[in-house]
């Protein structure tokens, strides 16, 4: 059934989908595009849900004037998990505030299914948040707060009832519906406010840090609930936060954004294994960060000299030129030690060594100087080698492990 | 207690009655740091209250005061007068008229006050948090000066000679004075503009500790401006709303000083009533019977208005 906006929205209604709990659960969705369970999806071109095209936003007046989005566009599509993912003070949330209508961008546009939105008023939109503080309503109940934005668009009473027992029913609150939203925990809250936003079945979901309030174990849990509402409602998710591994962990696609402009969109894999300049590289996961010189170039692999004249191959983005020198990335985990200096590509002393459990870092004050490099090694129940700190160590790289990037 | 029979159990409960004895020198503690205002309370509050009570159970002393003689004739008077030459009660509605025009008034006041509070106090609560000092700063002048002297200088401005008369004189709007002064609306201007303020700063408290984004949480629900208002914001500032009513209806009702001077004696409020058998009237038992009749209506009408704001807003 599609939404009754009861005149409030001018935007050409769209082919009226099942709600969800009808029948099956999410059996008539859309391929989806991105990864899926760890699976990539080859992407496909897919209709946009959200389209903002250079959106700019400028807070204050005069000298003081602070541009917190500088011309962004994106395209985010159908029944997408998208997430912004960004240090604080990046612009996500501005940009997420412009989307839900509470801000109106100071240039550009804001397309949902076509329909530029941007100077429309937030309850004219078919778009609902989930507040990082979840802003639940303490003069009503649950039920009543997941009833309110129905009740708003003027459905009928019983159809209330019905989609806020659905509602109840998805994210497992029957039993405390009756109750204050003062009188249930965090956890609970979150789900009362994730139902509230989906009550009126909107185009867009849009999650401001929702997680960010809750202890680590049922952050894990949320995620995976989340994954799960996200594809059984078949309702794009556009998702805010500032944990990378929430990002990779959840989305299927990523905006990376620093200082009001989005660096870099794609998979978390892409972003991952092939980020696009080096605040991407440093944003998401550890990495490492070597010195040289590149010495030639072939078919989008460098060759890069180290200062102890060794040379590795290293991968850089399209439309980047890198010449003289350059900053190699290197994740932890694509590089190997060995116990004999002579065999590694670079040489150094091993300076730390910090056991995590699941794997163990091995801290290298590299012969050349410069910060310390960090291999990363899987822990198994037949740890092969061990070192000692003070050793001397090479460091071996796999095939495809370093990258240039712009600085 | 010796060290012989320092045993476990006997550690224990000397630990217990140790904790016990804390438990009550801290509550003794407590009642001592209330002592002066309870004291305060029982000298200007409740003795006061007894010796009205007290008086008006009595007869009227010819010159003022009281003969001390048992009578219920004060509570009789207030809705009956005694007929001189037969003794017989005849129903009066003179006090009643006052009481009602007086609850009237107190309405329309709290009514209007709130009416002109409410957006004056949202304004404030929504500035930036350095502002926002200045406005109660600015809302708080009037208290700078006495009453008396602002309700004196009302008079002066809406007087037949006075300032709002001769301007509109000079710019030939009207050819006679519009007589303003001594009427109901003098007295309605003065009490609004007496008590204004006692509703605007608990309204600006409770709108201030307001969680705005609870306000776009139901514009992004669909809301529309109206239905935040009326579902939102006005349920969440109830308790700023019931303080202010309370704050303004309670002391328009017994407003003494401002229908007196504004309303010239002729318009008369229970305040003047009151203060008329202290005075003129030498009848101090009537007076104090008056006064615990008002204390009683008010008490009366608190106890319908909580009970049914509470109630109403609760479902809201």
């Amino acid at each position: 059934m599609g939404i009754a906006f009861k005149n409030r929205v001018t935007a050409p209604q769209l082919p009226s989908r099942p709600a969800y709990g009808d029948n099956q659960i999410g059996t008539n969705l859309p391929p989806r595009a991105g990864s899926l369970n760890g699976v990539i999806v080859p992407e496909q071109p897919g209709k946009s849900a959200i389209e903002v095209r250079g959106v700019r936003k400028v807070f204050g007046t005069g000298e003081n004037q602070v541009a917190a989005l500088d011309t962004v566009s994106v395209s985010i599509r159908e029944n997408e998990f998208f997430t912004l993912l960004g240090p604080s003070g990046c612009g996500k949330t501005t940009l997420l505030r412009l989307i839900a209508g509470f801000d109106f961008p100071s240039a550009g546009e804001i397309l949902l299914h076509g329909q530029d939105i941007a100077p429309l008023p937030p309850f004219k939109r078919p778009v609902n948040t989930v507040f990082q503080s979840y802003a639940l309503f303490p003069h009503m109940t649950v039920a009543q707060n997941i009833g309110f934005g129905l009740e708003m668009l003027g459905t009928p009473k019983a159809e209330i009832e019905a989609r806020v027992a659905q509602m109840l029913k998805l994210v497992k609150m029957e039993a405390l519906k009756a109750r204050r939203t003062s009188q249930i925990s965090g956890g609970q809250q979150q789900r009362v406010a994730l139902a509230r936003a989906l009550a009126p079945q909107p185009k867009v979901l849009l999650l401001d840090e929702p997680l960010s309030a809750l202890d680590y174990k049922l952050r894990k849990e949320m995620q995976i609930e989340l994954k799960r509402l996200q594809h059984e409602t078949g309702i794009t998710f556009i998702f805010v936060t500032h944990d990378q591994e929430e990002a990779l962990t959840m989305s299927d696609r990523i905006a990376v954004m620093s200082a009001g402009k989005i660096l870099q969109v794609g998979s978390p894999r892409d972003i991952y294994d092939r980020p696009a300049e080096r605040f991407v590289a440093d944003f998401i996961g550890e990495t490492n960060f070597l010195a040289g010189t590149v010495v030639s170039k072939k078919s989008g692999v460098a060759t890069v000299k180290f200062a102890s004249d060794a040379t590795i191959g290293a991968g850089y983005p399209e439309g980047f030129d890198p010449t003289g020198e350059v900053t190699l990335v290197v994740r932890p985990e694509h590089a190997d030690l060995v116990p004999d200096p002579a065999k590694g590509t670079i040489t150094g002393t091993l300076s730390n060594i910090v056991y995590f459990g699941t794997d163990t870092h091995y801290h290298v004050k590299l012969d050349g100087g410069g910060e310390n490099f960090i291999v990363r090694h899987q822990n198994t129940r037949s740890s092969p080698v061990t070192y000692e700190t003070g050793a001397k160590v090479g460091i071996q790289f796999e095939e495809d492990a370093a990258r240039v990037l712009k600085d | 207690m010796t060290t012989a029979t320092l045993s476990p159990p006997a550690t224990l409960s000397n630990a217990a009655s140790f904790e016990a004895r804390a438990v009550k020198a801290g509550a003794r503690r407590n009642r001592l740091l209330s002592l002066p205002a309870l004291i305060i309370i029982g000298i200007f509050g409740v003795l006061p209250l007894l010796i009205i009570c007290v008086y008006s159970f009595l007869v009227a002393a010819p010159y003022g005061g009281v003969q001390w003689q048992f009578s219920t004739d004060a509570y009789l008077n207030f809705l009956f007068q005694r007929d001189i030459f037969d003794d017989t009660l005849q129903f009066t509605p003179d006090f009643l008229i006052i009481y009602l025009r007086s609850f009237l008034f107190a309405v329309v006041t709290t009514v209007i006050c709130l009416l002109l509070g409410f957006p004056t106090a949202y304004f404030m609560a929504t500035r930036p948090p350095a502002q926002r000092n200045w406005w109660v700063l600015l809302i708080t002048i009037p208290f700078w000066s006495n009453l008396l002297v602002r309700t004196l200088a009302i008079m002066f401005i809406i007087r037949d000679e006075g300032l709002i008369n001769n301007a509109l004189l000079a710019l030939g709007v009207i050819d006679k004075p519009i007589t303003m002064l001594y009427t109901n609306f003098a007295i309605q201007l003065g009490l609004l503009y007496a008590f204004l303020p006692f509703m605007v700063l608990p309204l600006y408290s409770s709108l201030e500790k307001l969680d705005f984004r609870l306000i776009e949480a139901g514009y992004d629900l669909y809301a529309t401006r109206r239905q935040v208002l009326w579902r939102v914001i006005i349920p969440l500032s109830k308790p700023g709303i019931i303080a202010g009513c309370l704050l303004v209806f309670i002391p328009a009702l017994g407003a003494y000083v401002t229908p007196l001077i504004l309303g010239g004696g002729v318009h008369l409020m229970i305040g003047d009533l009151i203060a008329q058998q202290f005075g003129s009237g030498r009848n101090w038992p009537l007076g104090c019977a008056q006064a615990l009749i008002l204390m009683a209506a008010v008490l009366v009408a608190l106890f319908f208005y909580v009970r049914n704001t509470s109630g109403k807003m609760q479902h809201g």
